[in-house]
């Protein structure tokens, strides 16, 4: 086995019709992004029509790393004033 | 590689703790290498047996008997090979390329389900292998969408989603065998002769012998016990066969009232050990196949490689030419 | 279905585009666990699962519009060699992935302009089956297309043998543009594509994929013909034993 024919990785994100927004679905090898949407609408959007397809270079993908990252993320998990249900309203204004 | 603050006991103690947690363990997470390892060999296997699975329905396609099941097969034995690419997706995740991959299934270091080694003879066997293999697949994957690796779980759940088709579509093909012509029926009836006691192996040994399990089950990548799942397959798959008007081939099945389970005979064990190692009908056959068809792909493979680097080439000199133009005319 | 036109004509013409689609579909889905790799088997599941969805839909017109109470399974299995009029080129073996992307870009092509030219038939359903194939065949294409452009642009052994694949494959392309005295009545009629018509445009289509393949146009060829008329390749019959061995050996029952 010759590692002379490896294809890149590429990561796939779908957002179905009446999606809001897109999805990490999965990965696959091509030799281009060409190639990898071709790819990602015959092996991930079998049963959706008119899907919304995004493919990256896994090697593209720059990730936060989970355990040193009590600075990068706790910050960001101590302020309940930018959540809704920290705002009581009264019943009278409805839904909002 | 990233550098952790902490030192590696604390590193497995937190790990344990999500995991005791039901917390999701995802790729740039710390974890064990036990852990890694493990879940490489059960996601890359269970890949296998998806694209290994595709051959003995896949040998049907061309001979199937009205243009619906044909349709209808294709569809399943593509979603097989769809499965197989998920799933070799999530264990890339955990650092394994496709290439270790499939070099470990072709030279036999990875296994595939047992249940593949078995030959389909007749187009009753495409019916149930879709009743009786997909069901008891589906009877896994189900509580492998609680697994704790975060790909695998959601790898499962996009697999659960489109397996229910498949043993739909396996129970409708023995239907209409068990509801027609004596020689239909009778077809029926070899088929699930020849796969019930192999489909009850797929779930394993029984948990007593079974050395992976302990630990799988502690690291909550394995949800239950071989012999609970085995158990749930066969309670729901009798009154499937009942309705049929299929034998299930087993003398000692029978329903335990005190239980509430049925009781089924002592499966053959040395067979399935036979078979696991290499020596099932079609072992040689399925791992040829696998060989074969990769091999003639080769220089494909090699051209689209090939192409691309031109094309990269060409793109490179293009975009420096037109630098070098704007330059000079500045 | 236009009322002045004879029923059996309309109904031989719609059977071999059905024929084309069925034999087609059943050469591609050969590939199912065979393919170079995973990605690209389950892409040619899917332009095999095209085709075999598009003979199901020229069938079930067809037994419509015989009126003889057959039905699409009738057409597709119940037939002997000679009675099935599709084109050669689409009965032809899958070959290796040079004949099967070389054969399935000069069908692409085709299908584009002829299946364009099919959506305004005065024939509303085959206007309406046209309609929704010309999507598919349009993915087809952008795919047959790419493949062919990176294995004549790919290394000498892909080179060698995309060019050795449309060489052979040649003499067979002709006869996709000669139209016989059934599909030139419903042509006149509206109904049926003239496919005379098409073959300009394919071959300068043709020429400039090849051109960017660095591909030769093949030699000349003596053509071969005689598909709509009922005669085969070779392997044609062993095609229809795999094709039709459930319905030969358990025939008439429900499944």
């Amino acid at each position: 086995m010759k590692m002379a024919d490896h294809m890149p990785l590429f990561e796939v994100f779908i957002r179905s019709r009446r999606g809001l927004d897109h999805k990490h679905v999965g990965s696959l090898h091509a030799d281009s992004h060409e190639q990898a949407l071709e790819y990602a609408r015959d092996c991930y959007t079998r049963r959706s029509e008119g899907a919304s397809i995004w493919v990256v270079r896994s090697s593209d993908i720059v990730a936060s790393q989970e355990e040193d990252a009590s600075s990068f993320h706790d910050p960001m998990d101590d302020k309940p004033y930018r959540h809704a249900a920290h705002y009581e309203l009264p019943d009278a204004i409805g839904n909002m | 590689m990233a550098e952790y603050k902490c030192d590696e006991v604390e590193l497995e103690q937190r790990f344990q703790q999500r995991v005791d947690d039901e917390q999701r363990i995802e790729p740039k997470d710390w974890m064990p290498e036990k852990f890694r390892r493990n879940l490489i060999r059960q996601i890359s296997q269970h890949a296998h047996s998806e694209v290994i699975g595709m051959q003995p329905e896949g040998v049907w396609i061309t001979r199937a008997p009205t243009l619906h099941r044909k349709i209808v097969l294709l569809a399943k034995v593509q979603d097989e090979g769809g499965h197989g690419l998920y799933l070799y997706s999530a264990a890339e995740t955990l650092g394994a390329t496709r290439e270790e991959m499939i070099s470990a299934l072709q030279s036999g270091k990875a296994k595939y389900a047992s249940i593949f080694n078995y030959p389909s003879l007749t187009w009753a066997d495409v019916g149930t292998i879709g009743w009786l293999v997909d069901g008891a697949a589906i009877v896994n994957q189900i509580t492998l969408q609680r697994t704790s690796y975060g790909p695998y779980a959601r790898a499962m759940v996009r697999v659960c989603k489109e397996e229910s088709f498949h043993q739909r579509q396996g129970y409708q093909s023995v239907m209409a065998l068990a509801f027609g012509s004596e020689e239909q029926k009778a077809m029926a009836q070899d088929a699930l002769d020849r796969w019930w006691w192999p489909t009850l192996m797929m779930f394993g040994p029984n948990d007593a012998e079974s050395a992976n399990s302990a630990q799988s089950m502690k690291w909550k990548i394995k949800r239950e016990s071989n012999d609970s799942l085995r158990q749930r397959f066969i309670d729901q798959t009798v009154p499937q066969a009942e309705y049929l008007g299929l034998r299930i081939p087993d003398p000692d099945l029978r329903w335990n009232e005190e239980r509430g389970h049925y009781d089924f005979g002592e499966i053959d064990w040395e067979e399935f050990n036979r078979v696991i190692s290499g020596d099932g009908p079609c072992n040689r056959e399925r791992i040829e196949h696998h060989v074969q068809a990769h091999e003639s792909g080769a220089w494909v493979r090699e051209a689209a490689k090939a192409y691309e680097e031109k094309r990269r080439i060409r793109n490179e000199s293009a975009e420096s030419a037109r630098r070098s133009r704007g330059q000079e005319a500045a | 279905m236009t009322d002045t036109v004879d029923k059996q004509v309309l109904f031989r013409y719609v059977q071999a585009l059905g024929d084309d689609a069925l034999v087609l579909g059943q050469r591609l889905s050969e590939w199912c666990s065979a393919g170079p790799f995973l990605e690209e088997d389950l892409a040619l599941a899917n332009v095999a699962l095209d085709y075999l969805g598009r003979a199901r839909m020229f069938y079930e017109y067809a037994a419509q519009v015989e009126g003889a109470g057959r039905t699409e399974d009738n057409l597709a299995f119940d037939r002997t060699a000679g009675e099935y009029h599709n084109h050669l080129l689409y009965e032809l073996p899958r070959g290796d992935f040079a004949i099967t992307m070389a054969r399935q870009l000069m069908i692409d092509l085709y299908s584009v302009e002829y299946l364009s030219a099919l959506c305004h038939s005065r024939d509303e359903t085959l206007a309406a089956i046209a309609t929704r194939c010309l999507k598919e065949s349009q993915y087809h294409l952008r795919r047959s297309r790419e493949w062919v452009v990176r294995l004549g642009d790919g290394t000498d052994e892909s080179h060698y043998r995309i060019q050795k694949a449309f060489n052979e494959l040649w003499g067979y392309t002709g006869e996709m543009f000669v139209p016989d005295a059934n599909e030139q009545t419903l042509a006149d009629a509206g109904i049926a594509v003239d496919c005379r018509d098409i073959r300009e445009k394919w071959d300068r289509q043709l020429d400039t994929i090849l051109a960017e393949a660095t591909l030769e146009r093949p030699d000349e060829a003596p053509a071969i013909g005689g598909g709509r008329q009922g005669v085969h390749t070779e392997t044609f019959g062993a095609m229809l034993t795999e094709l039709q061995y459930m319905q030969r050996t358990y025939p008439g029952l429900e499944w």
